[in-house]
């Protein structure tokens, strides 16, 4: 066919030599643009090949001039931002705890970095915002403490747990099992839960409850307080208010004298560093429920910048 | 098929063609002296702008018109716009729009001939070619004539010179973003940001392209507002217009004293085709390539003048009035033609608009108040019995000067207010707090509230100033509580 090939008049272009019903087709050169850039990319993609990996061998890939890969990027990413983050790092690390209010630039970034420990560490038990789990888990927004509420308590607790047997410095306490190795009896559990009742207000005062009184005075107000004002040195739950870890009704109280459960913390000394647990600590001290700092540490704290509050 | 005699010289046809150069020749009269003025505004306005002052107090940059990308502020005289008010912004281009309806429908392609940056950049690059090579037919010369060193040494002129201007152009530009006088210092000590470098080399090479070299190309081909304005016309807009039914048969003067009544008025001088800055023949009609710029009814009425005949062979008519004169009657007054009912009711819609914008800007409010619930988690038992729910709380001070506010709540019996800056021990009915200026202030907010209520329950969150302002901002949000708090 190729002999049909002719120069088309109208366009000055070659025809590629078939004809169709009269119809015939213009041989009309690629644009010199488009052929430009069609070489740059084959110049492009050999440059690519030296430098990147790029053919497929059994185990791995050529490796490429430059030895780039996905995995040392991230790493040279995450040192990056290490380094950016470093300043900060070494002043929450340079800065006690308790003095962090004080500085709000540095307490919004603990927070902050807190905030992003806290959903990796802490979530599984006390619960996404710190709101804890009804009848489990203790929740960390609230005004209840059980091992103290400011920056301090907070700190110690996160690092050294509570009830950890193979650790001295762990919270520790525990709470006998009245009912079940029968240091009272079920009626005696009755009227010490009546009396548990009253004090918070959720009965009235009955004469099993002032039978009540009696055993508490005995049995429970060494930790729990004669009023029922609770123990933080114990992690003894103040029984007089509205808050109850494991349920304020009759069975929960109960079922807690009987066979109490005496909860348990990991502590976080060992696996996270200083400033992570800092940063924890101001994380869930920020949650709405943060206490005053004792009058001594207050003043090295400056307070919590009561500015722009009258 | 195209048979190959319909093309002069390559013996196929071409689907392209060539620029043919334009060389418009200067020209004076009432219209080139309007442009001169309009020029000289325009350009003052864009360069100047920036460089004007105004006081806003130690909060505020203190420059007149300043879109702070950065900082998100866009500050026009008095006025200042913060990025949620944008609809203010796009008023103004809704105005715009209507406005160039407007000006269409009364006097045609005015903003093309006149006030479009294409044209007045061009006409500028113009009378530099005029400065450096001299008039119409010196540059015909030039442009013919082969690569002397004199053309090398004048085209070299040229270009430094379009170069400097588009050059400054494009360094005019940046300045409406930052701090003019500062901007100017850290441009030249190399410590602006890279986006102002990266954003005066793109302007000045548009600049220098599009007003040194592609010109009244950009009209014809590129812009999309002589297709738009063709649409909006009517029979009463005003076009430049050769009046044919006077000017034709054309013939020189010789020649029509010679045969008396057998000539129009046009003595076919072509001097409206010498000083068309699109290269045009606008006695072929109206078209898309003329810009209505009027410069050929100066030069025309200029030798009209010579030859003793009335001005105005070209003018300024709309159609209606083209037929009207054909006939031998006469045009409408002018101002009868601009005042119509449809340029009349663009002009409502577009004062309407203006106003509205005014109205609303008087009475915006300065003090802007967000609260957000925490949903996690939605309430926290109080030991004390209360319940109290978390908040994140935004409080927008849009003046120039630190505030002092307010803050209360209605609707929630019993309700205390605290924030993250205080504790419960501090807590009351109402908050009061200084905001810094010009600014968005975020708090956590707390509210305790008795633990007997609905579960969930509305209430209104106010705040105002305490300054003597008294306009105020509320927020409505929800409180909740246990459901067996009831």
């Amino acid at each position: 066919m190729a002999e049909n090939k002719r120069i088309d008049e109208a366009t000055g272009t070659s025809t590629v030599g078939h004809e169709w019903d009269g119809i015939e087709e213009l041989d009309t050169p690629m644009p010199r643009w488009w052929l430009w850039t069609f070489y740059a990319t084959i110049v492009w993609g050999i440059g690519y090949v030296i430098l990147y990996p790029a053919w497929p061998l059994v185990n791995s890939a050529t490796e490429g001039v430059l030895k780039w890969t996905s995995r040392g990027q991230l790493e040279q990413e995450l040192a990056a931002d290490a380094q950016r983050r470093a300043p900060v790092v070494s002043a929450i690390a340079t800065t006690p705890v308790a003095s962090l209010p004080g500085k709000p630039e540095l307490m919004q970034a603990a927070v902050q970095g807190g905030a992003a420990a806290f959903r990796v560490h802490c979530v599984q038990c006390h619960g996404a915002g710190g709101a804890g789990v009804p009848n489990l888990y203790p929740s960390l927004t609230d005004d209840d403490w059980l091992w103290g509420g400011d920056l301090d308590s907070i700190e110690y607790t996160i690092t050294h747990g509570i009830r950890n047997p193979d650790h001295g410095e762990t919270h520790f306490s525990l709470m006998p099992a009245f009912g079940r190795d029968g240091m009272l009896d079920s009626a005696q559990v009755a009227d010490v839960v009546s009396h548990v009742r009253v004090i918070s207000g959720q009965e009235k005062p009955s004469r099993a409850s002032t039978r009540g009184a009696e055993l508490y005075e005995a049995n429970c107000a060494v930790c729990h307080g004669p009023a029922g004002e609770g123990g933080r040195e114990f992690g003894a739950p103040k029984l007089t208010d509205a808050i109850w870890l494991y349920g304020g009704d009759r069975a929960s109280i109960t079922a807690m004298v009987d066979n109490p459960r005496n909860g348990v913390m990991p502590r976080w000394g060992g696996r996270l560093d200083p400033v992570t647990i800092k940063m924890l600590a101001a994380y869930v001290y920020s949650l709405g429920g943060g206490e005053a700092l004792a009058p001594a540490l207050a003043a090295a704290g400056e307070g919590q910048g009561a500015d722009g509050q009258q | 098929m195209a048979s190959s005699d319909d093309s002069a010289g390559g013996g196929h046809a071409s689907f392209y063609e060539a620029r043919k150069g334009v060389y418009p020749k200067a020209v004076d009269g009432p219209f080139r002296r309007f442009k001169w003025a309009i020029m000289a505004v325009t350009l003052a306005i864009y360069y100047g702008m920036p460089w004007i002052r105004w006081d806003r107090g130690p909060y505020a940059p203190d420059q007149a018109v300043l879109v702070d990308l950065a900082n998100r502020r866009f500050y026009m005289f008095q006025i200042e716009i913060w990025p949620h008010e944008f609809y203010y912004v796009a008023g103004l281009l809704i105005m715009a729009g209507i406005g160039l309806f407007l000006v269409t429908s009364a006097v045609g392609r005015a903003w093309c001939g006149y006030a479009c940056p294409q044209t007045v950049w061009t006409d500028l690059f113009q009378h530099v070619d005029r400065l450096v090579d001299g008039d119409r037919n010196a540059q015909v010369r030039l442009a013919n004539g082969p690569w002397t060193a004199e053309k090398v040494a004048k085209r070299g002129i040229k270009y430094l010179i379009y170069l400097t201007i588009a050059f400054w152009t494009g360094g005019a530009w940046i300045m409406y973003f930052a701090d003019a006088p500062t901007l100017t210092v850290d441009f030249w000590t190399g410590q602006a940001a890279p986006v102002a470098y990266a954003t005066v080399a793109v302007l000045t090479a548009t600049t220098f392209i599009l007003g040194g070299f592609m010109r009244e190309q950009v009209c014809i081909y590129m812009c999309p507002w002589p297709r738009i304005q063709t649409a909006m016309m009517d029979e009463k807009s005003l076009l430049v217009t050769y009046k044919d039914w006077r000017g034709e048969p054309r013939g020189s003067v010789k020649k029509a004293q010679a045969h008396p009544g057998a000539f129009g008025d046009c003595i076919d001088c072509n001097q409206c085709v010498a000083v068309c800055p699109t290269g045009i023949d606008i006695r072929e009609g109206p078209q898309i390539g003329c810009i209505t710029c009027a410069l050929c009814i100066d030069a025309c009425d200029g030798v009209m003048k010579q030859v003793g005949r009335p001005r105005g062979l070209i003018d300024y008519c709309t159609l209606d009035d083209a037929a009207v004169e054909k006939t031998g009657g006469a045009a409408k007054p002018v101002l009868k033609t601009i005042f119509r009912p449809r340029t009349l009711i663009y002009f409502a819609i577009w004062g309407a608009i203006g106003l509205a914008m005014l109205f609303s800007l008087g009475q915006r409010t300065r003090l802007d108040i967000a609260v957000q619930h925490e949903r996690s988690p939605l309430y926290v038992q109080l030991s004390d019995g209360h319940v109290r729910n978390n908040y994140t709380m935004k409080l927008r001070n849009m003046e120039t000067r630190p505030r002092p506010v307010e803050i209360r709540v209605s609707g929630l019996d019993g309700a205390q207010l605290w924030t993250d800056r205080g504790s419960r021990e501090t807590a009351a009915q109402r908050l009061t707090m200084t905001l810094a200026p010009d600014s968005v202030t975020s708090v956590k907010l707390f509210i305790a509230a008795p633990g007997k209520g609905p579960a969930r329950q509305d209430f209104t969150i106010e705040t105002r100033g305490l300054d003597g302002d008294p306009r105020a901002d509320s927020d409505t949000i929800q409180f909740d509580r246990p459901e067996t708090g009831q």
